[in-house]
């Protein structure tokens, strides 16, 4: 399948850091792919997608996301979605008005949010909520109204980092769903988590990365087949990285 | 492009406005103080001629010269003498023990016999001059006489100003009494007239004041305190806007704002425009609290025409504009609300200090006033001097907008590049 984001000997060594957080990266991510990105912590993940999302500037290394250049990130910005690990979200602002001003962001237009919008909503189980502040919302609405701020504006290709961490398993059920609907309409995902399982049966294509580099790539059913002994994603991880802790601060 | 700048505006004013602390920081607290400073300055002003400071007065001299000089103080309407305590007279001792322990502001001891010997000394050196000339109409033996002095004793709480103030009238009328007591003694001495006053002061004062509609300017407390604490009232969005960008930054709706294809500078314009907006309210509030309470609190009433204001509120503007250039560069720089709530609040304050809110900036210290002229908060309050007390035009007031404006630049310019380098590193 032809690659949608081609990453081409992509490095990041941070200003006063004495390791580099990505080392000479190479990785293709196909077309209308669930690409889960996986790795420990501090391995380099949301260094890689912050350098996709033209959030921080690679040290070395270019990519191109639908055959645009990384020299152009504001024409990048337009045709991308990005749902952070955190509530990206104003406390105090109401789901909708939270929508509207992140989808103006995107260029999406007035008429365009206000028919857009309570569709989302209703989709991802918010309709009741529309005009409530999110600073009442539990997790796992906040969770959905985040995803829906990333995806206003039909992008090409969505990055997710942890969509749903610390979220109901109703709500976990919903994002997911969602996504692969996302997916099936012709969205690319590119998705990180620590939740194995999740990764397993929602990912089409999944990359380890330790350490700042890719250990290996493949479809999560190459992936557990080229390990011995490993009946899942989670034995296939830890046979990879190792059981060491790998705190960061 | 307009729609999203519309949007940036809208959520910035509904984060503002549904921040119920933030608006009472901003509008407020403003008020309160521009109400309680200006009716302190204007009841301190007041007191001079409402209420009467309390002064002991111990006179050994009971004559011509005291009697005088208690006369021209009770007449000042300042100050009401006192000379008994529980019915008895007060001493020299007693009047330092309650000075000096803060009972009384001050006390004046007249010395014995000051004004017999202050004669006796007046024609000694009057015949020692006719003498010399060979006019001498009297022959006596020539009498030592002490040196007199007037012993002033001050709470050392008292301010310097205050002390001057009183020593300096005080000694006015002792010279003016000297001076008398010379030419009566020069007039009695050469046979004169005593029907010449002497009197009559020959140079005297006039305070020549800026003119509106042929009406004196007179300055009061509410012309100061209104664009001073206004002023104040501006540069205080420096906490909220502040707060706002670091809110921003970790709440992670920043990583959704620089990863968007909106520029930073709608995004910043968004804040710049809501907190302008934001500055011109907090300067009409005041404006009217100044117009409409103040003459209720029997506080000088606020009479500006509406040339005034529109200059005020060009000058508004751009002090605005200077405050929000720090309250960017403090929101980039900060890492949490810890940092940049404190770090503005004082430095307001500070601004404040060293711009001449509270202390006029020629009572300062040679370097204070220097340092002042650094102060945007000085460039605006001289603007809103020059509009209001110095019936300054547009032409007037232009040096400091355009010093505030080129602040604003300079500020946000290192903020934005500053924040540029932060995500390259």
């Amino acid at each position: 399948m032809q690659s949608i984001i081609k990453i081409q000997n992509i490095s990041k060594q941070y200003k006063g850091a004495d390791f580099q957080s990505l080392n000479n990266v190479v990785l293709n991510i196909p077309q209308q792919s669930v690409f889960g990105l996986l790795g420990p912590n501090g391995a380099g993940k949301t260094t890689l997608i912050s350098i996709l999302c033209g959030i921080i500037q690679p040290t070395l290394g270019s990519y191109e996301i639908n055959g645009i250049s990384n020299k152009n990130t504001s024409s990048i910005k337009n045709i991308i979605g990005v749902v952070p690990q955190e509530y990206a979200l104003y406390p105090t602002l109401t789901a909708y008005e939270n929508l509207m001003y992140f989808g103006s962001l995107y260029n999406v237009s007035k008429a365009d949010l206000k028919a857009k919008i309570p569709e989302f909503l209703i989709h991802l189980g918010l309709e009741n909520f529309m005009h409530k502040k999110i600073q009442t919302f539990s997790g796992g609405m906040k969770r959905r109204v985040n995803l829906i701020a990333g995806i206003l504006h039909n992008p090409k290709v969505l990055f997710l980092d942890e969509p749903t961490v610390g979220v109901d398993v109703q709500s976990r059920a919903t994002i997911i769903d969602y996504l692969k609907l996302l997916n099936q309409q012709g969205t690319t995902i590119v998705y990180t988590s620590h939740l194995m399982a999740e990764a397993q049966d929602f990912c089409t294509d999944i990359a380890i990365i330790d350490q700042g580099s890719v250990f290996v790539q493949g479809t999560p059913k190459e992936l557990i087949e080229n390990v011995p002994n490993a009946n899942s994603l989670e034995e296939v991880f830890i046979e990879l990285t190792g059981k060491k802790l790998r705190d960061v601060v | 492009m307009w729609f999203k700048l519309w949007q940036c505006v809208v959520k910035e004013f509904k984060l503002l406005f549904r921040d119920i602390g933030g608006l009472i920081t901003l509008f407020i607290m403003p008020v309160i103080l521009v109400v309680v400073v200006t009716s302190i300055q204007d009841s301190t002003y007041q007191s001079f001629s409402a209420s009467k400071i309390p002064v002991l007065w111990i006179d050994h001299d009971q004559d011509s010269i005291s009697l005088h000089v208690k006369k021209e103080l009770e007449a000042s309407q300042s100050f009401s003498l006192i000379s008994t305590q529980n019915n008895k007279e007060v001493t020299e001792a007693t009047a330092k023990e309650l000075v000096f322990k803060g009972k009384y502001q001050m006390a004046i001891v007249i010395p014995k016999n000051l004004t017999s010997d202050l004669n006796i000394k007046v024609r000694q050196n009057v015949d020692g001059i006719l003498d010399e000339m060979g006019m001498s109409t009297s022959t006596y033996d020539p009498v030592e006489v002490e040196k007199k002095e007037i012993r002033l004793y001050f709470d050392p709480a008292t301010q310097a100003a205050f002390k001057n103030g009183i020593k300096s009238n005080i000694d006015k009328m002792v010279a003016q009494l000297e001076s008398d007591a010379i030419y009566k003694t020069f007039e009695t001495q050469l046979g004169g007239s005593s029907s010449t006053s002497f009197n009559d002061t020959f140079i005297s004062f006039k305070e020549i004041v800026p003119q509106e509609k042929n009406a004196d300017i007179v300055p009061n407390s509410v012309q100061h305190n209104v664009p001073a604490w206004t002023l104040f009232a501006i540069f205080f969005i420096m906490v909220p806007l502040s707060i706002n960008i670091v809110k921003e930054k970790n709440q992670g709706t920043y990583l959704r704002l620089i990863s968007s294809p909106t520029s930073n500078s709608i995004l910043y314009l968004g804040k710049i425009i809501t907190y302008l907006v934001i500055c011109l309210l907090q300067f009409y509030t005041i404006l009217l609290i100044a117009k409409v309470v103040f003459p209720y609190m029997n506080l000088p009433e606020l009479n500006l025409s509406f040339n005034k204001i529109a200059l005020m509120s060009a000058l508004t503007l751009t002090a605005g504009l200077a405050a929000i250039g720090m309250a960017i560069l403090l929101g980039i720089v900060s890492k949490t609300q810890e940092q940049s709530a404190p770090f503005g609040a004082t430095f307001v304050i500070i601004l404040a200090a060293v711009g001449g809110v509270w202390i006029p900036v020629f009572a300062m210290s040679q370097v204070m006033q220097i340092a002042s002229k650094a102060s945007p908060m000085n460039w605006a309050l001289n603007g809103y001097y020059d509009i209001i007390l110095r019936n300054g035009s547009l032409i007037d007031i232009i040096p400091e907008m355009i010093l505030l404006t080129l602040f604003f630049v300079v500020f946000t310019t290192c903020a934005l590049l500053y924040d540029k380098k932060k995500r390259t590193v």
